[in-house]
C-alpha cells in the first residue's frame, strides 16, 4: 500500500511483567475502516490508547501520518516530548467507551472547547462548525443542555462530534456503544455507519457489534494474546475463518 | 483610651460594652489577616501540589520535603523566623503581611493536600478525553480539571479557611492589632483582663459558627458536576 | 557563635517541649474518650453536654484559651501556674478536636456489632468496653496521630505564658545574640525531628494495635 497512515513496526508493550503487545506488526492505509475484535484483554484497546498517545510502549516503532512517535534529539536517543505527542495528535481523535464528556460543560462548549483553545479558532466559527457538527449527529437541538441531561446515546453522539471538531485524520472508536442501554446503541452506530461513508476519514474501531463491524469494515483483525491471529475482509473472516482460535471465539460471540 | 474609644470600669456590663467598639476593631483586622493569609495559601497550595505533579522527580520530591517541613513545624517559630530574619535580608515587610505570609505558609502545606485530592477524584477518563483532543497541560487544568475539583475541594478549604481564623491571635505576638492583642492592651491598662478576654473567648466561637454556616451554603450553591463554564 | 553554641540551650527546651507534649497528649486523649463516649453513649443531657464543650472548645482559639487561663483567671481567685496553665489549656484544647476524633470512631463499628450483642444480652458499658472501643481505637488512629502533631506544634505557644519550652529558649537566644536565622532554623529542625518521631511512634502504635486483641490472627481485617 502507499505509505499507509498508520504503521506498528514490532511493537511490544508491557504493563509490568505482562506483555500486552508482542512484537506487534500493523499498517493501515488511509481512508480504510478496520475493525478489531478479540477477547478482553487481547490488547486491540491498547493499540487504539497508544496512537492516542495515551500509553507508551517499550519496544519497536510508530509512524502516524508520516510523523514518527519517537523522534531523535541529536544524540541518537529516541524520546517521546509532550511537544512532539501533541503534533501526533493533532492526526488522530477518539472516541471512548464511557463517553468522557465534560460534565461541567454544555454540549455546544464540550465541542468547541477544543477548536478554541487549540486549533485557535474564533468563537463564532468554532460555534458553526460545531452547530454543524452537532445537526450531522441529530442533538443541534441539545446545543445548551448540560450532559447529566442527556441519555448515554445522546451524550455518545455529542462525543462523536467534539472528535470530529479537530478533524483528525485517523478516528479511533473504543468500544463505543458497549457502555449503552441496548435500545440505545442503534443511533450511535448509525452515526459511526454515516461517517464510514467519509473517503478520507481512517476508522479503526474495536467493538463486539459483529454484525455492524461486518457491514462497514474493509479489514477486520482477530486479535489474541497481544497478535493479530487472522485479518483479511469481513466476509472471509465472519464466513470462512482459517485459524482455530479464530472460530473458535466467533462461535462464542455470534449467535450460529 | 484606644481608637478614641474610652473604657468604662464602672461595672461589668458597662466594661463590657464600652470595649466593644474595641475590640470589633480588631476582629477587623483578624478577618483581614485571615483573609489575606488564606488567599495566600490558596495559590502557593496550589503551586506545591502542581510541583509535585510534575514530571521531573528533583522538583516533585524537593517539593513534597518542604511541604511536610512546613506542614511539621509550629506558626509560631515560622512567624518568628519571618519576622526576624526577613528584614536582615533586606525585606521589611509590614507586621501584617508578614503575619498573612506565615498564615499562607503553614496552611499552603493543607491545601496543597486538599488540591491533590480534588485531583485525584476528577474521573481518569476526564484527563484521557482532554488530552484526546490536544489540549495543553495548562488548558487541561484551567478548563477541565479545576472546574471540576472546585466542588470536591470546598468543604475541606472552608474547615481550613475557619482554623485559620482561630490561629490569627498568635499574630498578636509580632505587634499585629488584632482582637486578641486589643483585648490585651485593654487589660494592660485597666489590670482587669477577665472581661476583655472572656468576650474575645464568646466571639470567637460565634464567629466560627457563623462562617462553618455560611460555607456550607456556599458549597450548596455550587452544582455537584463542576463549576459550569458556558 | 556557631551552631553548636546554641545547642544545649535549645536542647533544655525541647525537653521541657517533649515533657508537655506527651503529658498533654496523653491526658487530652484521656479526656476525649470520655468526652467522645459521652457524646455518643452518653444519653440526652450528657451528649448535650459534650457536644457544647467540643463546640465552644473547638471555637475557641488555643492563645486565647492560654490567657485566659493565666491572666483572666486569677481575677475570680483561681491561679494555676505556667506550667499548669499550659498543660491544662492543651488538654482542653486536644480533647475537643480528639472527642470528635472519638465520635467518628465509634460510629464507624458497624451498628451489626450492636445488634449482636443485643442479642447476646450484653450491657452497654460491657458492649462499649469489650466489641466498640476496640474496633473503634484502630480506625481512630490516623486521625489521633495527626491530632498529637498538631498539638506538639501547640506547644510553642507555651512560650508566650513564659514556659522555658524550645521556642522560648530560641526567642531567648535571639535577643542575646541577635541571630535570628541560625536559631529560629536550628529550631524549626527541632521541631521536625520531634514531629517524625513521633510520626513513627504513632505509626507503631496503630501497627500494634491492629495485631491486638480486636483482631486476632487469622481474622479478617
Amino acid at each position: 500500500m502507499t505509505s499507509p497512515i498508520i504503521r506498528f513496526d514490532q511493537v511490544t508493550k508491557r504493563f509490568g511483567d505482562l506483555v500486552v503487545l508482542d512484537r506487534f506488526d500493523f499498517a493501515v492505509a488511509q481512508g480504510e475502516k478496520v475493525t478489531l475484535i478479540g477477547p478482553s484483554g487481547s490488547g486491540k484497546s491498547t493499540v487504539l490508547r497508544i496512537l492516542m498517545t495515551l500509553e507508551p510502549f517499550q519496544d519497536g516503532s510508530l509512524t502516524i501520518a508520516d510523523i514518527p512517535y519517537h523522534q531523535p534529539n541529536g544524540r541518537g536517543a529516541f524520546r517521546a516530548t509532550e511537544q512532539h505527542l501533541r503534533k501526533i495528535r493533532t492526526n488522530v481523535g477518539m472516541v471512548f467507551q464511557s463517553f468522557n464528556l465534560f460534565p461541567h460543560m454544555t454540549v455546544l462548549r464540550n465541542v468547541v472547547e477544543a477548536p478554541i483553545a487549540v486549533l485557535g479558532l474564533k468563537r463564532a466559527e468554532a460555534e458553526s462548525r460545531a452547530i454543524e457538527l452537532l445537526r450531522l449527529v441529530g442533538l443541534a437541538d441539545k446545543k445548551d443542555h448540560f450532559p447529566s441531561q442527556l441519555s448515554g446515546g445522546q451524550q455518545q453522539r455529542v462525543a462523536i462530534a467534539r472528535a470530529l471538531a479537530m478533524r483528525p485524520r485517523v478516528l479511533l472508536f473504543d468500544e463505543p456503544t458497549s457502555a449503552l442501554d441496548p435500545q440505545l446503541v442503534g443511533e450511535v452506530l448509525g452515526v459511526i455507519r454515516a461517517l464510514a461513508q467519509e473517503h478520507d476519514l481512517t476508522m479503526l474501531l474495536v467493538t463486539h457489534e459483529m454484525r455492524f463491524a461486518r457491514e462497514i469494515s474493509d479489514r477486520v483483525c482477530f486479535f489474541d494474546k497481544g497478535r493479530i491471529v487472522e485479518q483479511g475482509s469481513p466476509d472471509q473472516i465472519f464466513s470462512k475463518p482459517n485459524q482455530p482460535r479464530t472460530r473458535e471465539f466467533l462461535n462464542s460471540v455470534l449467535p450460529s | 483610651m484606644i481608637y478614641g474609644f474610652s473604657y468604662d470600669t464602672s461595672s461589668t456590663y458597662a466594661y463590657a460594652l464600652s470595649i466593644l467598639p474595641i475590640l470589633g476593631i480588631g476582629l477587623i483586622v483578624t478577618i483581614e489577616a485571615a483573609l489575606a493569609g488564606f488567599s495566600i495559601a490558596l495559590v502557593l497550595g496550589l503551586v506545591w501540589c502542581l510541583f509535585r505533579r510534575s514530571r521531573f522527580k528533583a522538583l516533585s520530591w524537593t517539593t513534597a520535603c518542604v511541604v511536610e517541613f512546613i506542614r511539621d513545624t509550629p506558626l509560631l517559630v515560622q512567624l518568628f523566623f519571618l519576622y526576624y530574619v526577613l528584614p536582615d535580608y533586606g525585606v521589611t515587610l509590614p507586621a501584617f503581611l508578614t503575619g498573612a505570609l506565615a498564615l499562607g505558609l503553614q496552611y499552603s502545606a493543607y491545601t496543597s493536600e486538599v488540591y491533590r485530592g480534588g485531583f485525584d477524584a476528577v474521573p481518569r477518563g476526564q484527563w484521557e478525553a482532554a488530552t484526546a483532543l490536544n489540549l495543553s497541560r495548562y488548558q487541561v487544568y484551567r478548563d477541565i480539571v479545576i472546574p471540576q475539583a472546585v466542588p470536591r475541594i470546598m468543604p475541606s478549604m472552608g474547615n481550613y479557611a475557619v482554623s485559620m481564623l482561630k490561629e490569627t491571635p498568635v499574630l498578636s505576638v509580632v505587634t499585629v492589632l488584632d482582637i486578641l492583642n486589643l483585648a490585651n492592651m485593654i487589660g494592660d491598662r485597666t489590670f482587669e483582663y477577665l472581661v476583655p478576654l472572656s468576650l474575645v473567648g464568646l466571639i470567637f466561637p460565634i464567629m466560627t459558627t457563623l462562617c462553618s454556616v455560611g460555607i456550607r451554603g456556599l458549597e450548596r450553591s455550587l452544582p455537584k458536576a463542576g463549576l459550569a463554564l458556558r | 557563635m556557631s551552631w553548636a553554641h546554641f545547642l544545649p540551650a535549645l536542647l533544655r527546651g525541647a525537653e521541657v517541649t517533649a515533657v508537655i507534649a506527651v503529658v498533654s497528649t496523653a491526658l487530652g486523649a484521656i479526656m476525649a474518650f470520655i468526652i467522645g463516649v459521652a457524646r455518643v453513649e452518653g444519653g440526652p443531657i450528657l451528649s448535650k453536654i459534650a457536644i457544647v464543650y467540643v463546640e465552644f472548645m473547638r471555637g475557641v482559639p488555643l492563645l486565647v484559651k492560654f490567657f485566659w487561663l493565666y491572666y483572666a483567671l486569677p481575677l475570680i481567685g483561681l491561679s494555676f501556674g505556667p506550667m499548669t496553665t499550659g498543660i491544662v489549656g492543651l488538654v482542653l484544647n486536644i480533647s475537643a478536636y480528639g472527642a470528635e476524633v472519638v465520635r467518628g470512631g465509634l460510629q464507624s463499628v458497624p451498628h451489626q456489632q450492636h445488634e449482636a450483642a443485643r442479642a447476646l444480652n450484653f450491657s452497654k458499658f460491657y458492649t462499649l468496653l469489650h466489641i466498640s472501643l476496640p474496633q473503634a481505637v484502630v480506625e481512630m488512629m490516623p486521625a489521633f496521630g495527626n491530632l498529637a502533631i498538631q498539638n506538639l506544634k501547640d506547644t510553642a505557644l507555651v512560650s508566650l505564658i513564659s514556659i522555658a519550652d524550645l521556642t522560648f529558649q530560641a526567642q531567648q537566644l535571639r535577643n542575646m545574640t541577635l541571630d535570628s536565622a541560625r536559631v529560629f532554623t536550628l529550631t524549626l529542625i527541632g521541631y521536625f525531628i520531634m514531629a517524625l518521631v513521633l510520626s513513627l511512634a504513632m505509626r507503631l502504635i496503630e501497627q500494634k494495635l491492629r495485631r491486638g486483641p480486636a483482631f486476632p490472627k487469622g481474622a479478617h481485617g
